[in-house]
């Protein structure tokens, strides 16, 4: 019975940390039987629970993607009693995961379609994995944007990364400040709207706007998709509530009549419309 | 389904022999109330209570149980120290929160504690005659036809037992010598003059259909600022329903070591913290909200999720918040009437 519980944690070894920005760490995590490791199974927009003995359990979004198997990596922020316990372990020190849970991105309906990717600070760490998952399946979608602002240089997660993939022929990649405080920053500068002058040659019936940052950015996000045509079930968002158990029973998330940890965390702009209190 | 007659002077001697299988639990008098208790004498059951102060849903998911016990990251699920019990006395409306239950803990991510618990319960149902905080008729949650292992219906001399399950059949058989068989015509014009005359005991009405679409229109209205400036967030409302399922989880660490306890307590969506995340966002800081809430989780989620409302009308939080707030205020200011 134990082997089916949804509550029980796997083992999972920390293999990698490193600070992506100040209070932002990187964490690449694998279940330590090698089995289980290769057969990991998840969406992009899907998240774990991360559970400390003795600490508690909290929700994670992978940043990682699936077509990449054997490795899960998060991107955490210090910021709460679990968080605070997680960025004191060190490589090869063992921590409980459980998941994935969630609807994650609907993969197969972006198949064929234009994709815009937009991203405002922490907002790097799910769309992360949507955005490698689209790369590594390259021929199965149309034109790709990936368009992150962040405040300031320092702040922007998976800067090197992303800087690099600024010179693939097949990804249009536009990274922006608020401010430059460095005097060293060679991208755009402005709020993460100003990128959408770069948006060339979609079609917008055929498009997926996807969107994750602070509360603020989205408004502004969502009138600029609105403006350009995109159907508002197309334009998709992933929301942040207190996910305590994954699975639909705790209620912590709830959201009027939905779980976000099974019927979100991933809605659609229609959704935030349609239901009230989403946003 | 099966049915059989017990005497009602046979039921202690049934039940007295039941402890072969597992411990009895039933309505037993506290102070002013009822609780579920031990009967380990079963002097003290008493079947004319008619509303216990918490619900059955304590043996299926009790108030605090461990969930898992640990040491270091090597997490042991709490499954073996269940045993079984029966729990008797359960009124139909009860009945239907436990299947309402089912339907939230056994579909969809099966929840392996809630399982085990049910699986080692069994619920032997028993009729009840309404008083004016009871409105099940209006629920259709007033007679049952599954959910119980077996259903007593008491008539004059004895009862109309029902068998629901193969567990309940099993139970009948440890002393079939106390069962009869034969049910005779005035046996069953007595149940159906019983039946109607109970029905008619129904004084409380609350038309529940087309609450979603209600609660919708009522969505914006200044009434859940009324119900949240009356409300004191004590969380009773939760704890008393039958269907309310939400709870928390805490890690708690034996004295020096890794070893520890993962429990679970049950939680209610009308406590302040509970829509709080990391960093300190609250995303339901005020009271009004979280009223709404409840109510909109109750008698609109369900529906649209389930097909019918998550209230069986059993009357408990008529019975219990200390300012009126209960399904049928709250139904009746949504619907506008007096």
């Amino acid at each position: 019975m134990a082997e089916n519980n949804v509550y029980l944690p796997e083992p999972m070894r920390i293999v990698r940390r490193y600070n992506l920005i100040d209070d932002v760490r990187f964490f690449q995590v694998r279940p330590i039987e090698m089995e289980k490791a290769l057969s990991l199974n998840y969406l992009p927009g899907q998240f774990m629970m991360v559970s400390l003995s003795g600490v508690g359990e909290a929700p994670f979004s992978i940043s990682s993607t699936p077509s990449r198997p054997g490795l899960l990596e998060f991107g955490i922020r210090k910021v709460g009693v679990i968080t605070e316990e997680l960025f004191k372990l060190k490589e090869n020190e063992i921590i409980g995961v459980r998941g994935p849970f969630g609807n994650g991105f609907p993969i197969e309906k972006f198949e064929k379609r234009d994709m815009i990717i937009i991203v405002g600070g922490l907002g790097a760490v799910p769309l992360r994995s949507l955005l490698l998952y689209t790369l590594d399946n390259r021929d199965r979608f149309g034109k790709v944007y990936f368009l992150y602002g962040a405040r300031r240089p320092n702040e922007m997660l998976f800067l090197r990364e992303f800087l690099e993939l600024k010179n693939r022929e097949d990804l249009n990649c536009y990274l922006s400040v608020d401010k430059d405080d460095t005097g060293s920053w060679t991208e755009h500068t402005g709020v993460v709207t100003t990128l959408f002058k770069h948006l060339k040659g979609i079609d917008p019936k055929n498009t997926y706007a996807t969107v994750c940052g602070p509360p603020v950015m989205y408004k502004f996000v969502i009138d600029e998709l609105i403006k350009l045509g995109i159907p508002k079930h197309q334009i998709l968002m992933t929301l942040e509530r207190r996910m305590h158990c994954g699975v639909g029973k705790c209620g912590h998330c709830v959201i009027g009549s939905i779980y976000t940890c099974m019927d979100g965390p991933v809605f659609s702009y229609w959704d935030v419309l349609h239901m009230k209190d989403l946003i | 389904m099966k049915v059989l007659k017990l005497k009602k002077t046979n039921l202690n001697s049934y039940l007295e022999s039941l402890r072969v299988w597992g411990e009895i639990y039933g309505p037993v008098r506290q102070g002013e109330k009822y609780i579920y208790g031990l009967l380990d004498d079963l002097d003290k059951l008493d079947t004319k209570m008619l509303r216990t102060i918490l619900p059955a849903k304590k043996f299926l998911v009790p108030p605090k149980f461990n969930t898992f016990t640990f040491d270091g990251h090597n997490y042991k699920a709490e499954l073996q120290n269940i045993s079984n019990r029966i729990v008797f006395g359960v009124h139909p409306c009860e009945i239907h929160g436990i299947l309402i239950l089912d339907k939230f803990f056994l579909e969809r991510f099966p929840d392996p504690f809630y399982q085990e618990r049910r699986r080692k319960t069994a619920i032997f149902g028993l009729s009840c005659v309404p008083d004016d905080k009871c409105f099940a008729k209006s629920t259709n949650t007033h007679f049952v036809e599954s959910g119980f292992d077996l259903a007593f219906n008491e008539l004059k001399d004895f009862y109309f037992v029902w068998v629901g399950s193969s567990l309940g059949d099993d139970l009948v058989r440890l002393r079939l010598d106390l069962f009869d068989e034969d049910i005779k015509e005035r046996d069953l014009k007595e149940f159906m003059r019983w039946r109607s005359w109970r029905d008619s005991q129904y004084k409380l009405k609350l038309d529940l259909t087309a609450m979603p679409d209600i609660m919708e229109l009522n969505y914006e209205r200044p009434l859940w600022k009324d119900f949240g400036d009356k409300c004191l967030s004590c969380g009773a409302c939760s704890m008393v329903c039958p269907t309310c399922p939400c709870y928390n989880m805490r890690d708690q660490l034996k004295p020096a070591g890794k070893a520890g306890e993962r429990q679970r307590t049950w939680d209610s969506c009308m406590f302040k913290p509970f829509a709080i995340v990391a960093g300190g966002h609250n995303f339901r800081e005020n009271r009004a909200e979280r009223v709404k809430l409840w109510y909109t989780h109750k008698l609109k989620a369900f529906i649209t999720e389930f097909g019918k409302p998550a209230c069986v009308g059993c009357g408990r939080c008529i019975d219990t918040c200390p300012v009126d707030i209960n399904v049928k205020t709250v139904a009746t200011a949504l619907k506008g009437v007096k």
